[in-house]
């Protein structure tokens, strides 16, 4: 089980470019920022549940670290407002997103530590039978914000049923980020969403020598996030419906060969890229093409430097090739919330999760959290400061998809095991530097894949 | 001897009480000054040790307690070429960087052991790659090695102009292989040269006199001066050094996490990796296991091995 899932390292790679440089006013860039609340919300009048607060009821919550300012300082003003409204104390406690699954681990195996865990993505789903129920909570706010995404409904709800175990807060993901005037210059006037296309883009990049770069080392959110796109715009997965694997099939063969004519394209030296390694080359120029989340282009946008301003002028952002799949293949990293069957006050724990996502708490939090995190509830996405900077848009639907870590089969310890060990990862980059045929490749990657499913 | 009567006054001492007696019996002082070292050891080494082989014979996970499986672990691992990759990269990587921190170790020994201006001076910051902490420096070669920003890379470029495009460190399997050797001898050879430097304090200088007074060339006096009053302490730092480098995570995890495609994982960077971020703790104590028998020859090898007494004493002496 892996805390750093791939988008969310997307976003992580950036940290060391100074992401905590972002302020802490709301979106940048077009002037001043619109102020975010309950009015740009669409809700319908729906009653909430009743969760009658348990007498002398206080709450311990862990959650991943901040990536950015914004995230912990209206995180904590909506909990003082919690707080302020019922009385119920909390305390909130921001876990390094490395130490974040095994302290989960801890808490489910002692009963004991935290009521409420944040998590990332398939967490809940290792822990299904120690967690309370969360439909109630989570039918109710599917109806009065105009429902949920599909990637929030595979998060949240036990595999093929309407049970809710866990409640997707954020999720965060990497469209296509690219440099306007070189893609204009390669003869390009927009991202070709065919892969021929992509890939005589790539090639045209190359010949102008501002080539893309996507990580093939072991960077646990890029690659991972690079590898499964290959596999999914070719119509490839890792397992069906069932759980079964289906590496060793026509569908990846193609798309390694596809990686391994993408990778000749590439900047030299991608293999040993971890997280960061894209976010560096975009900063300096290197690269006119890559996959990563919002970070990228709010660092060098907030920068004082007038040379990555005027990078930051000439990046833009759009939704990944679709390729043969029938819907964007991109996945997002998910923030899940989750409460423990141990903890003494089950009502409370739920009551501060309603006011968590209620709009006049998480509407100024991920409007001040400027794209990083985007909203599991349709409603939010009405919101007036995804459309103050037009660059926004690729980032706002990244729960509007049914890909995930482990598609098409169920969310288990599994898929975060084949993510966390590079299975798919190594398969193409074994191929692209030519150490293995794309056939030998794949079944090598079947049998490492199948240890990990047969339990 | 005569008949008379003794009158002389024997003194018996009084019989000691049990407290006295039991605190002056051998037995139980011995058990009562080695309990607390034993308690330390039982504590921090053997119980973890004993942990890692129990967890190794079950299928614990993070989320799990795991139920005994004997050996399974093991059989699925003997069947796992990117193990046996490990495996290999283990051994190339201990082989090859030990020979090098202890040719050029012993180089700086020897070299340090003359007398020059700021000599102490010397000596001590000699010590510093050694000091900074393992993560930091690994950092810093991360940045050495970059793809594209490596400071080499540019000095070769843009300054000398011998090359025309910036070098891939750590994007081929074999060159990652060796720039990961390279940072782990500079690493590492403070530690055998300090080491060694004491070593060669302890051979009296009135050894090399009488064989100058001989007519013995350096190469001679080294071959046969040096190099047989020098093994004890050599024994002693190659099992240690060996030790240290066939465990060594941090400078891989640090620099390249295993990659690219695994060609640069250690055993212990895949057992952590299997274990932690993969959750399958059974197995990831499995491998951290199976570095036991490499690691327990290496020190039998070097230690009995190097410590022959005829090499010690010298070669007359059987």
């Amino acid at each position: 089980m892996t805390e750093v899932t791939r988008r969310g390292s997307l976003i992580l790679g950036a940290t060391a470019l100074g992401a905590t440089a972002v302020p802490l006013i709301g979106a940048r860039g077009q002037g001043a920022a619109p102020a975010a609340g309950p009015a740009d919300v669409p809700t319908k009048d729906v009653k909430p549940p009743d969760f009658p607060i348990e007498k002398g009821a206080q709450l311990h919550v862990i959650r991943p670290a901040k990536f950015i300012d914004p995230d912990q300082v209206y995180w904590d003003i909506n909990t003082k407002k919690f707080t302020e409204a019922t009385g119920v104390p909390v305390k909130v406690d921001y876990i390094s997103w490395e130490d974040l699954g095994p302290q989960t681990a801890v808490i489910a195996n002692t009963g004991a530590g935290a009521d409420i865990v944040i998590g990332f993505s398939s967490t809940p789903f290792i822990y299904e039978s120690k967690l309370i129920g969360m439909s109630d909570l989570c039918e109710y706010l599917g109806a009065k914000y105009g429902g949920w995404y599909d990637l929030a409904l595979i998060y949240g709800q036990k595999w093929k049923t309407k049970d809710w175990i866990a409640m997707p807060i954020g999720g965060g993901t990497g469209p296509t980020v690219y440099r306007e005037s070189w893609v204009k210059q390669a003869g390009f006037d927009h991202i070709p969403s065919d892969l021929d296309g992509f890939l005589k883009l790539c090639q045209g990049l190359k010949k102008i020598n501002h080539p893309c770069g996507f990580s093939l080392g072991h960077a646990l959110g890029d690659a991972n996030g690079f590898a499964e796109w290959a596999l999914w715009s070719h119509g490839a997965s890792l397992v069906d419906e069932n759980g079964k694997v289906t590496l060793d099939s026509p569908p990846t063969i193609e798309a390694l060969k596809y990686v391994a004519e993408l990778y000749k394209t590439m900047i030299p030296g991608t293999m040993s890229w971890n997280d960061s390694g894209n976010n560096k080359a975009w900063a300096s120029g290197e690269i006119g093409l890559t996959f990563n989340g919002v970070s990228i282009y709010y660092v060098i946008k907030n920068s004082p430097d007038p040379k990555l301003q005027a990078i930051a002028a000439d990046t833009n952002m759009v939704a990944v090739p679709q390729g043969v799949a029938k819907r964007s293949p991109m996945s997002a990293a998910i923030l899940n919330g989750m409460v423990f069957k141990h903890t003494k006050y089950p009502n409370a724990a739920k009551e501060y999760l309603r006011f968590m996502m209620e709009s006049p708490q998480y509407g100024p939090w991920l409007s001040n959290c400027i794209g990083y995190w985007c909203q599991p509830l349709k409603a939010y996405a009405q919101m007036k400061f995804w459309t103050s900077d037009p660059k926004l848009d690729p980032y706002k639907g990244a729960m509007d998809t049914i890909y995930y870590d482990g598609y098409a089969g169920p969310v288990t310890a599994a898929s975060s095991a084949v993510v966390a060990n590079y299975t798919v990862v190594d398969m193409f980059a074994s191929v692209a530097a030519g150490a293995a045929t794309p056939e030998a490749a794949a079944k090598q990657a079947q049998k490492q894949a199948e240890r990990y499913y047969k339990t | 001897m005569d008949a008379t009567v003794s009158t002389r006054i024997t003194f018996v001492p009084p019989r000691d009480g049990w407290f006295t007696r039991l605190f002056d019996s051998k037995g139980f002082l011995v058990a009562v000054c080695m309990l607390p070292t034993l308690g330390l050891l039982v504590v921090f080494l053997t119980y973890p040790l004993g942990l890692g082989v129990w967890l190794s014979l079950t299928n614990a996970t993070i989320g799990h307690a795991g139920t005994y499986i004997g050996l399974a672990n093991f059989v699925s691992l003997a069947g796992d070429p990117v193990f046996w990759m490990s495996v290999t990269n283990t051994i190339f990587y201990t082989a090859t960087a030990t020979i090098g921190k202890f040719a050029l170790g012993l180089w700086l020994a020897l070299l340090l052991n003359q007398h020059f201006p700021f000599k102490a001076f010397i000596r001590a910051i000699i010590l510093l790659p050694w000091i900074v902490p393992t993560v930091l420096s690994a950092i810093a070669w991360w940045w050495i090695y970059d793809p594209q920003f490596s400071i080499i890379s540019y000095v070769l470029v843009n300054v000398l102009h011998v090359r025309s495009s910036y070098i891939d460190f750590l994007g081929t399997p074999w060159h990652a292989r060796w720039s990961l050797v390279a940072a782990n001898i500079w690493r590492g050879i403070p530690f055998v040269a300090i080491t060694l430097l004491a070593g060669l304090q302890t051979i009296s200088p009135s050894l090399y006199e009488a064989a100058l007074l001989d007519g013995a060339s350096p190469w001679q006096r080294f071959r046969r001066i040096t190099v047989p009053l020098l093994m004890p302490i050599l024994a002693v730092v190659l099992t240690l050094s060996v030790l240290f480098t066939f465990s060594d995570f941090q400078l891989v995890y640090a620099i390249t996490r295993g990659g690219p495609f695994n060609t640069t994982h250690l055993m212990a960077t895949l057992a952590f990796q299997r274990a932690i971020p993969g959750s399958e703790l059974g197995e990831g104590a499995a491998i951290a296991v199976a570095m036991i028998p490499f690691l327990v020859a290496a020190t039998l090898l070097s230690f009995f091995g190097l410590g022959r007494r005829k090499w010690m004493q010298g070669e007359a002496n059987d």
